[in-house]
């Protein structure tokens, strides 16, 4: 990959916001004057199925697709999406993993096994995995949809621009089209930021 | 109101390859555009309908699309036509003899190829219309230059009076990249239609003069190709080999070889063979990345150039980075390290129906009837094929289901006796392209049980509107087509005609066992909305009294992702026969309480919590 380029990948399942929070990571990058390139495959994605944003920004941005082995963040909203994902983050990147288990109904009936310990799995694997219960805390400030902002909280550290822009873009966004939401949504961030911090062992 | 639309002039935006196409069409005095939904284009049409100033409009099909631009165009309209690549099969029709005519106000038609089958049923090179009718195809790779090769692809179509395709991929539509917007609109004003029979009227004596004009034309934009600046040539310091590309795998290509000459076709064809001779004087080998088919590869060997292309690289499928540097390294015969890192194995997971989805009721019947070849059609019913209901046969086009169904009663084997013939298709396929199935199986006395799934919007794409859901592109009302009417009037006799709430599903079962018993045509039409659209009502959430539930698993046969196992528990009978039993319960947060489930349960386990009158009332629907 080129000099310079973040590459974040954002996973999840269809009607997570994992696109929106891609999209929140994007035009952050953009205000912050990167050439920036988001992807994702949507379509059947809406029906349960699996969803993954690639956002990469840099000095200049070519292809808009992150490689296996070339994320430097994966921010996993569910954990065994977390895990799927994993052979695509760089042997020195970072997870952010919501510890949400989501059972498709192929495993609810018994056809195929969720993974017993996913946080286990993704810590062993050496790199380093920050895992919290980001559902837990949305319901605590009172509003499950949170849980976009708290993820983005809680990657805020890791991005090559100060946590507060990200912060700040976010709560401005909802300022102008949502302000009732705008301090439950910056308390969110902050709940998250604190809860990054948390590292997975195995 | 969305920022693009706001747009000003010189400002930055990071935009899809279809919202970029929807400003550009708007700056370029579009007044007529049309298109059906399909993935990856529909936001195409959904943007521009954002435009006040442009006549947008969801046509019932792809050709009726192109042929509504086409009318526009004549009239001296600037006019576009949007639509998937399967789209373009349909669509066909129309522009195959429209290029031979030629148009008047810039005609551009744009064409998303779903490479990588995200969510098509087959793979298609739509750059082969441009071979095969007649006309020029721009390629942009990202939305930047979609948004400039809109703008050079009507002045190209007034200049040429050729209609144009503007070739996108699924990694142009829906990639967001930076587009700097030029400016305002400008208008284009239409002189009006200018009576030429010679020239419009397509019979043998008018078209035949037509064909010369229309080969000089070829030629003329071959010129054009040779010295446009939409052709590229990129140098590189590492000159083993050089690559000819066009579209997002040029991007790939950057990103992977940086130092590798390249010549970028944004204007692929006809293709401009002398600067393609140049370029590959000034490398060592010649490759081309090109996806899906080897068109430009075939074109160029023709040409009497060595060329590598797809003998290294696949056939289908887009060529990524990952895909591209081991081909690459292997044919200059340097070592290739793979990521050590094996992905892990993790569950599928499918697409499902939604909870509370009007499909669930009659894929449920449909599961629960012996003896029946199902014959299915392109939607989110689709998914019908799969688990737990295994209750669709096929698929492969738009519309198929009715036409294909009537062949399968007519060419019975042997083995297909005793069975039912059943074809399933909603509410915007129909429209789209079935009911002439309909009209030619009464014509032609099939017997074929038809389930018509009108669950009030174009589901799979999103949820958009069609001449039965009784609002247009742009959410206003619209006259809503009456589907009873629609099917009498084809001829199904009215006893024949049965309207149904899919979420009764006793009711339900019963009538797709007697439809299918009869001797004659039916239609059975449900009447629920998508729950994902802002018709379906939400109601409070069911929940399973764990000591009343028996374990039966009727529940989790239905299929909604609301409803999982809770607990399987294996008991053995006094007739020493062992027995797995499957206890559910049900996700509060994804039910929506559309009390299909309940139906299913004997023992009455599943209740809402302190429900209130309001909540135990069943709304129906009324159809019309």
């Amino acid at each position: 990959m080129l000099e310079g380029v973040t590459n974040i990948l954002v996973v999840g399942i269809g009607g997570q916001g994992v696109m929106t929070a891609a999209e929140m990571l994007a035009r952050t990058a953009l205000s912050q004057g990167y050439d920036v390139k988001k992807t994702e495959v949507a379509g059947m994605a809406q029906r349960g199925g699996v969803v993954s944003s690639h956002v990469r920004f840099g000095p200049k941005v070519y292809s808009p697709q992150i490689d296996p082995g070339e994320a430097d963040l994966l921010i996993g909203f569910e954990v065994a999406e977390s895990l799927r994902w994993l052979s695509y983050l760089r042997p020195t990147g970072v997870a952010m993993v919501n510890t949400l288990r989501i059972a498709p109904p192929v495993v609810s009936v018994g056809l195929y096994d969720y993974p017993a310990d996913p946080i286990g799995e993704l810590a062993a694997t050496g790199i380093e995995v920050h895992a919290f219960d980001a559902g837990a805390i949305a319901e605590q400030l009172g509003n499950l949809k949170l849980v976009n902002t708290i993820m983005l909280g809680a990657i805020s550290e890791h991005l090559p621009f100060p946590a507060d822009v990200l912060k700040t873009n976010i709560v401005d966004g909802f300022r102008a089209y949502k302000p009732k939401l705008a301090d439950v949504n910056a308390k969110a961030f902050d709940a998250g930021r604190e809860a990054g911090h948390i590292k997975a062992v195995s | 109101m969305n920022a693009v639309v706001q747009a000003q002039a010189e400002s930055r935006h990071l935009l899809s390859g279809n919202e970029a196409v929807a400003r550009a069409a708007w700056e370029a005095g579009v007044r007529v555009a049309a298109a059906y939904p399909g993935t990856p284009a529909t936001e195409i049409l959904e943007n521009i309908a954002l435009y006040p100033d442009i006549h947008s409009e969801w046509s019932v099909n792809e050709k009726v699309a192109v042929e509504v631009a086409i009318g526009a165009s004549l009239a001296g309209s600037r006019a576009l036509a949007a639509m998937k690549h399967v789209g373009m099969n349909v669509a066909s029709d129309a522009f195959m003899t429209q290029s031979l005519a030629g148009v008047v106000g810039g005609l551009v038609i744009v064409v998303a190829d779903d490479v990588g089958l995200s969510s098509s049923q087959n793979e298609q090179d739509s750059r082969y219309w441009g071979r095969f009718g007649h006309m020029p195809v721009l390629e942009p790779a990202d939305s930047q230059e979609a948004y400039e090769m809109v703008k050079r692809a009507f002045a190209l179509s007034e200049a040429y009076e050729t209609p144009v395709i503007l070739r996108m991929t699924t990694r142009v539509c829906h990639v967001k990249a930076m587009v700097t917007v030029e400016g305002d609109r400008i208008e284009h004003r239409a002189a009006g239609f200018q009576k030429n029979p010679q020239r419009w009227v397509m019979t043998p004596a008018n078209a035949k003069p037509r064909l010369p004009v229309m080969h000089e034309r070829d030629q003329q934009l071959r010129t054009l190709s040779e010295t446009s600046d939409l052709n590229i040539a990129f140098s590189g310091s590492d000159r083993r080999v050089g690559f000819i590309t066009s579209g997002p795998a040029f991007m790939h290509i950057r990103e992977t070889f940086p130092n590798a000459p390249v010549l970028k076709l944004g204007f692929s064809h006809p293709a401009p063979l002398d600067q393609i001779r140049t370029f590959a004087a000034e490398v060592d080998t010649l490759v081309v990345v090109e996806e899906t088919e080897p068109l430009l590869e075939t074109e160029i060997r023709a040409a009497g150039l060595a060329v590598r292309g797809k003998d290294i690289l696949p056939r289908f499928g887009e060529l990524a980075p990952s895909v591209l540097r081991p081909a690459i390294k292997a044919l200059l015969g340097e070592p290739y390290e793979v990521a050590t890192r094996a992905p892990s194995k993790v569950f599928p997971r499918p697409p499902t129906m939604c909870a509370s989805c009007p499909h669930l009721g009659p894929y449920f019947a449909l599961s629960h009837i012996r003896n029946l070849n199902i014959i299915g059609d392109i939607g989110c019913y689709t998914l019908g094929a799969g688990h737990p209901w295994n209750a669709l046969d096929t698929c492969i086009s738009m519309g198929a289901s009715l036409s294909m169904a009537h062949g399968m009663d007519k060419g019975r084997g042997e083995s297909d006796e005793k069975k039912s013939i059943v074809a399933v298709i909603g509410d915007s396929t129909f429209l789209h392209m079935g009911m002439q199935g309909l009209l030619n199986m009464i014509y032609n006395r099939g017997n074929v049980t038809v389930l018509l799934l009108d669950n009030r919007s174009v589901g799979m794409t999103g949820g958009q509107e069609n001449p039965g859901t009784g609002q247009d592109l742009h959410g206003l009302p619209a006259p809503r087509l009456d589907f009873a009417k629609l099917v009498e009037a084809l001829g199904v006799r009215p006893e024949r005609i049965r309207m149904v709430d899919p979420y009764q599903l006793p009711v339900m079962v019963k009538l797709v066992r007697e439809e299918t018993k009869m001797e004659e045509p039916s239609v059975i039409i449900t009447n629920r909305p998508c729950s994902l659209t802002d018709r379906f009502e939400h109601l409070k959430p069911y929940t399973v009294i764990d000591d009343k539930c028996t374990g039966c698993g009727n529940c989790i046969d239905l299929g909604c992702p609301a409803i999982s196992v809770a607990r399987r528990e294996t008991v053995t009978a006094k007739s020493g026969k062992s027995k797995e039993l499957v206890f559910a319960s049900i996700d509060s947060n994804a039910c929506t309480g559309c009390h299909m489930c309940v139906e299913t349960c004997a023992p009455d386990a599943i209740i809402q919590p302190q429900p209130t009158i309001k909540d135990r009332v069943i709304r129906i629907q009324p159809h019309a």
